[in-house]
């Protein structure tokens, strides 16, 4: 093995000494829960990253990829970490066929440019996720983090066609094609969907795209009690009506939307019971042309009425976009909030949502944490703990919660990830709840991406 | 086959679901392929404790096992490539839970998949992906193969409707995975499982998504003078964000040959028909269907027919569902392609394949999923003639060479199995598929899970395979076999790839 000097220099040969840093402002950038590599390399394409992973192997260093850095909180401490493998310059968009509704793009292209890009063509790439601006494409989908827009489009798993990618041991390989319709060979790029760079670094994504449809709205319904909002959700569901999100807000999580929003869009626009914190609201987003909007204000209110909303209004268009724009952002919100807050990621089946809400307000109770929800009617829920201050103490009252959370989930028949918290708080709890039956499976399929165990140690489920 | 190993299996699953003998074998060689693996013995497990016994028998006896559902596939994937024990689910078909409220189901493989459909049509929902073959194939099947169908288009292939499953391994070990719930924990292996063509371990219990019917649907039949009209206005909708449930295309031969038999009023003297479904709230539907008539006219359609009712629409679909019967019917020998190119090339990729064609000496129809780009060429032909033979095989290589030049793929819905293992490097290099091989070791690491499929270097040679022309008149009247006989009389095995068994995935 050699030493760190020689480290960088092997490293600089690969990517030029421009692209290879070792200084302090840079290795922070990239820290992973106190954890700081002992370089930075940012590589420009695929066989740049082959070479550097192999050095990796060669050398028995650790290497973890980063886009953005905007969600290097979520997963485990890594158990080791030498080089920060940097994205960022993997940035192009490297085929758009609007025709063909689909894109391929580098790893590392940021998701507003993405965006931008397809909204010239009134197309979109349903990744409506927290930071946004700042978000590569790369590490969205490795995240494995979701979007409200799933409602409509589904998750990652639903648009990916296609990826490039290069193996911990090096090798530059690929999975699915760039068609909306193919079953040639093995879907490894499913895999890598919420891996949190434990198999691969990936370098291309194909997508499918979507119409952006021509106008959209949102109808939000306030409900003195979750039960309320439980049965507008559940009739809905059995409605006809297909919205693009459709989202429960806890009180807290209304409050908190409701004071920002304040700040972006006329207070005299929202239902007064959302702007006093005490409500549960529920929002649906949807789009269409002007008959189908007519036909989603209409039917949605009188839903709402049936199930008991006190208050219920069509957003006009400022506060619908700025609804929107906290929905997606929900999570830098939340932790603008509460620094130490814990965000748990629970699933359950769809119509057990009401359990999991309950079995988390207890938690909260229980041990004197605010509590807000936000969840997708797909059959998940984000909960958010939200402690004042972060100490020893607290941290075991979140860990104490985040347990009876992973019970309620697999009562739910659901799962149960932290998604966010504390570094401190990682080595106290099981951040993916009940361990699975599949785990061993789950380490052949590590060991066969990345056999010499260098990328991202530690940071999976199980130690992975 | 060793007789002890007949007499373990028939301790496992019992005298009556164990078959061993020449003539009941030769039903089991076929599916809906052209290809043919002839297993040593095929065993009807019903549950899942003896799909474990047979798994772990395998396992200590180095035998190979292949899984087998209704034997509908167009690809060979369920075939015994190298002999073994044939596993056929048909017996697992049990819905074993409905949730209405959760909107999902959870099912035995064996379960057919227009019977789910048909369980929970009174609950306002449906199991979307849906094959020709959906009335006889099963979901194991369906998502081994990672099945299509005419509205996936709209709706998803079978993956995007799986939201876990238990699977044992070659070991016999059992594992669950994925669940009832969205976003499991840890990789995503029911993503992986799906389509792997039966080569990574044995699905014994399916849990899936089930979607609510539309409010309305219409179906809308285009007809023109061209196929270059008809393709073009494929890619206008597309490009102009309109996005039908189903839009599928039938060129004027393929027209012609499906009215001689199934007679549903279709216009015999087209060059082209598109027959498209819009779905949803009857206010989005109503302007999705008017803006696609006006697209089809701009694009030179002589008539744009709406489905007056259930009646008619149901008669335009059973020409699109029967139709490889139909062409079955005309030719002593059929190749079906299933290639896939994105929808901006359609106009010139039907240019192309019709030029293939005539190069080789043949007519080629063309029926498919327009929606998606994913082509499916017939190329009929007299097998008996090795000059046909041989041009028909060059066809539809060039064919498949053609659509991996324009940036798509060599198999949509059909999947490799055995018919395509050779075509794979057109598609991937030897690192990819290298990666794809250490995954299946990973979980099938003796190879003795439905051996020699997807990769190339299989036991068999040649290329695209045609079938033997020796008769076998069993098959085509067991019900669990697909229908391709060659050389039978076209009234009772109507063809290669189809026929009047449901046995299509088109």
């Amino acid at each position: 093995m050699t030493g760190p000097g020689n480290q960088f220099h092997s490293l600089a040969k690969i990517v030029g000494e421009t692209n290879t840093s070792a200084e302090p402002q840079a290795l922070a950038a990239f820290a992973i829960d106190g954890h700081l590599p002992s370089v930075v390399v940012r590589p420009s394409n695929a066989e740049e990253i082959a070479e550097i992973l192999r050095f990796c192997g060669a050398e028995k260093l650790a290497a973890i990829p980063a886009g953005g850095a905007t969600k290097l909180r979520m997963g485990a401490a890594p158990v080791r970490y030498d080089v920060a493998l940097v994205t960022t310059r993997l940035e192009r968009i490297t085929a758009y066929d609007p025709g063909d509704l689909t894109v391929s793009v580098e790893a590392g292209a940021r998701l507003g440019e993405i965006t931008h890009l397809l909204s010239e063509h009134r197309q979109l790439l349903p990744l409506a996720v927290p930071f946004l601006g700042q978000a590569t494409v790369g590490g969205t989908v490795a995240s494995g983090i979701d979007s409200p827009l799933r409602q409509l489009y589904g998750t990652v798993r639903d648009f990916l066609l296609g990826i490039e990618f290069v193996t911990g041991d090096g090798i530059h390989a690929k999975s699915g094609a760039r068609v909306v319709k193919n079953v040639a060979g093995y879907d490894l790029h499913k895999l890598f969907i919420g891996s949190l760079g434990t198999l691969v670094v990936i370098t291309r994504l194909n997508f499918k795209t979507f119409p952006v449809p021509e106008a959209s709205g949102a109808f939000l319904a306030t409900f003195a009690s979750e039960s309320g909002v439980l049965e507008l959700l559940r009739k809905i569901r059995k409605s006809p009506l297909r919205g693009s999100a459709l989202e429960v807000f806890s009180p807290t999580l209304s409050a908190l939307f409701a004071r920002r929003m304040a700040q972006t869009a006329p207070d005299r626009t929202l239902p007064s019971p959302w702007l006093s914190g005490s409500a549960w609201a529920l929002a649906a987003h949807f789009g269409g042309n002007d008959r189908v909007m007519h036909r989603y204000k209409s039917e949605l209110e009188s839903m709402a009425g049936a199930a008991g909303a006190n208050g219920s209004t069509l957003l006009p268009e400022d506060a619908r976009a700025a609804l929107w724009d906290h929905t997606r952002e929900m999570v830098p919100l939340l932790l603008d909030e509460s620094p130490a807050a814990m965000i748990v990621r629970v699933s359950a089946l769809p119509n057990r949502l009401g359990d999991v809400f309950a079995a988390a307000q207890q938690s909260g109770d229980r041990h004197e944490l605010p509590v807000a929800i936000l969840a997708r009617a797909a059959g998940v829920a984000y909960i958010a703990f939200l402690p004042n201050q972060s100490n020893g103490e607290i941290g075991g009252r979140l860990a104490q919660a985040a347990r009876e959370l992973a019970d309620a989930a697999a009562e739910a028949q659901g799962f149960s990830f932290v998604a966010w918290c504390p570094p401190e708080l990682k080595g106290r709890l099981s951040l993916w709840g009940k361990e699975r039956t599949d785990l061993p499976l789950m380490r052949n399929v590590k060991q066969a991406f990345d056999p010499g165990n260098t990328l991202s140690p530690g940071r999976f489920m199980g130690g992975i | 086959m060793d007789t002890a190993i007949l007499r373990e299996l028939e301790g496992i699953v019992g005298r009556d679901n164990l078959l061993s003998s020449e003539d009941e074998l030769r039903m089991y060689e076929y599916d809906g392929s052209v290809e043919i693996g002839r297993p040593d013995c095929v065993v009807f497990p019903g549950d899942k404790r003896e799909v474990v016994e047979i798994a772990r028998l395998s396992s200590r006896r180095g035998v190979p096992i292949v899984g087998r559902g209704a034997g509908t596939g167009l690809s060979g994937g369920a075939l015994a490539r190298e002999g073994g024990v044939q596993v056929v689910f048909s017996r697992m078909n049990r819905i074993l839970s409905i949730d209405a409220e959760s909107q999902l189901a959870v099912v035995e493989p064996g379960v057919v998949n227009l019977e789910l459909s048909r369980a929970v049509a009174g609950l306002g929902l449906h199991f979307a992906p849906d094959p020709s073959s959906q009335k006889s194939s099963t979901i194991g099947g369906n998502v081994s193969e990672n099945a299509g169908g005419p509205h996936t288009l709209a709706y998803g292939v079978t993956t995007n409707h799986v939201l876990g499953m238990e699977i044992v391994l070659p070991s016999g070990e059992s594992v669950r995975i994925g669940g009832g719930a969205v976003d499991p924990t840890g990789y995503d292996l029911p993503g992986l499982l799906v389509g792997s063509e039966g080569t990574l371990a044995l699905i014994v219990e399916i849990t899936v998504r089930l979607t609510p019917l539309p409010e309305t649907i219409k179906t809308l039949l285009a007809v023109f003078e061209t196929t270059d009209d008809a393709t073009e206005t494929v890619a206008a909708l597309t490009a102009g964000g309109i996005t039908p449930a189903a839009c599928e295309m039938l060129d004027g031969w393929t027209i012609r040959v499906v009215e001689s038999w199934i007679h549903v009023g279709l216009p015999t003297d087209a060059a082209a028909l598109l027959l498209i479904d819009i779905d949803g709230l009857i206010e989005s539907a109503e302007g999705q269907a008017a803006a696609v008539a006006e697209i089809a006219r701009r694009n030179h359609a002589r008539e744009v027919r709406v489905a007056r009712d259930a009646a008619e629409r149901e008669g335009l679909w059973k020409a699109r569902k029967n139709a490889f019967g139909a062409v079955g019917r005309i030719a002593p020998d059929c190749y079906v392609q299933d290639g896939v190119i994105p929808r901006t090339r359609l106009p010139d990729t039907l240019r192309r394949i019709a030029e293939i064609g005539r190069r080789h000496g043949f007519e080629i129809g063309n029926i498919f999923h327009a929606g998606d780009g994913n082509l499916h060429p017939l190329i009929c032909f007299d097998g008996r003639d090795p000059a046909q033979r041989e041009h028909a095989l060059a066809a539809s290589n060039e064919i498949i060479a053609l659509c991996v030049e324009f940036g798509g793929s060599i198999t949509g819905e059909h999947g490799v199995g055995m018919e395509k293992d050779r075509l794979m490097p057109l598609l991937f290099s030897p690192a990819d598929l290298d990666v794809m091989k250490r995954v299946r070791s990973s979980f099938n690491p003796a190879g003795l899970l439905n051996p020699g499929k997807i990769f190339p270097g299989g036991k068999s040679c040649g290329e695209i395979r045609v079938p033997a022309l020796a008769p076998s008149p069993q098959a085509g009247t067991a019900p669990s076999t697909g229908g391709r006989q060659a050389g039978i009389p076209s009234d009772i095995s109507p063809g290669i790839s189809s026929g009047t068994t449901p046995g299509t995935t088109q």
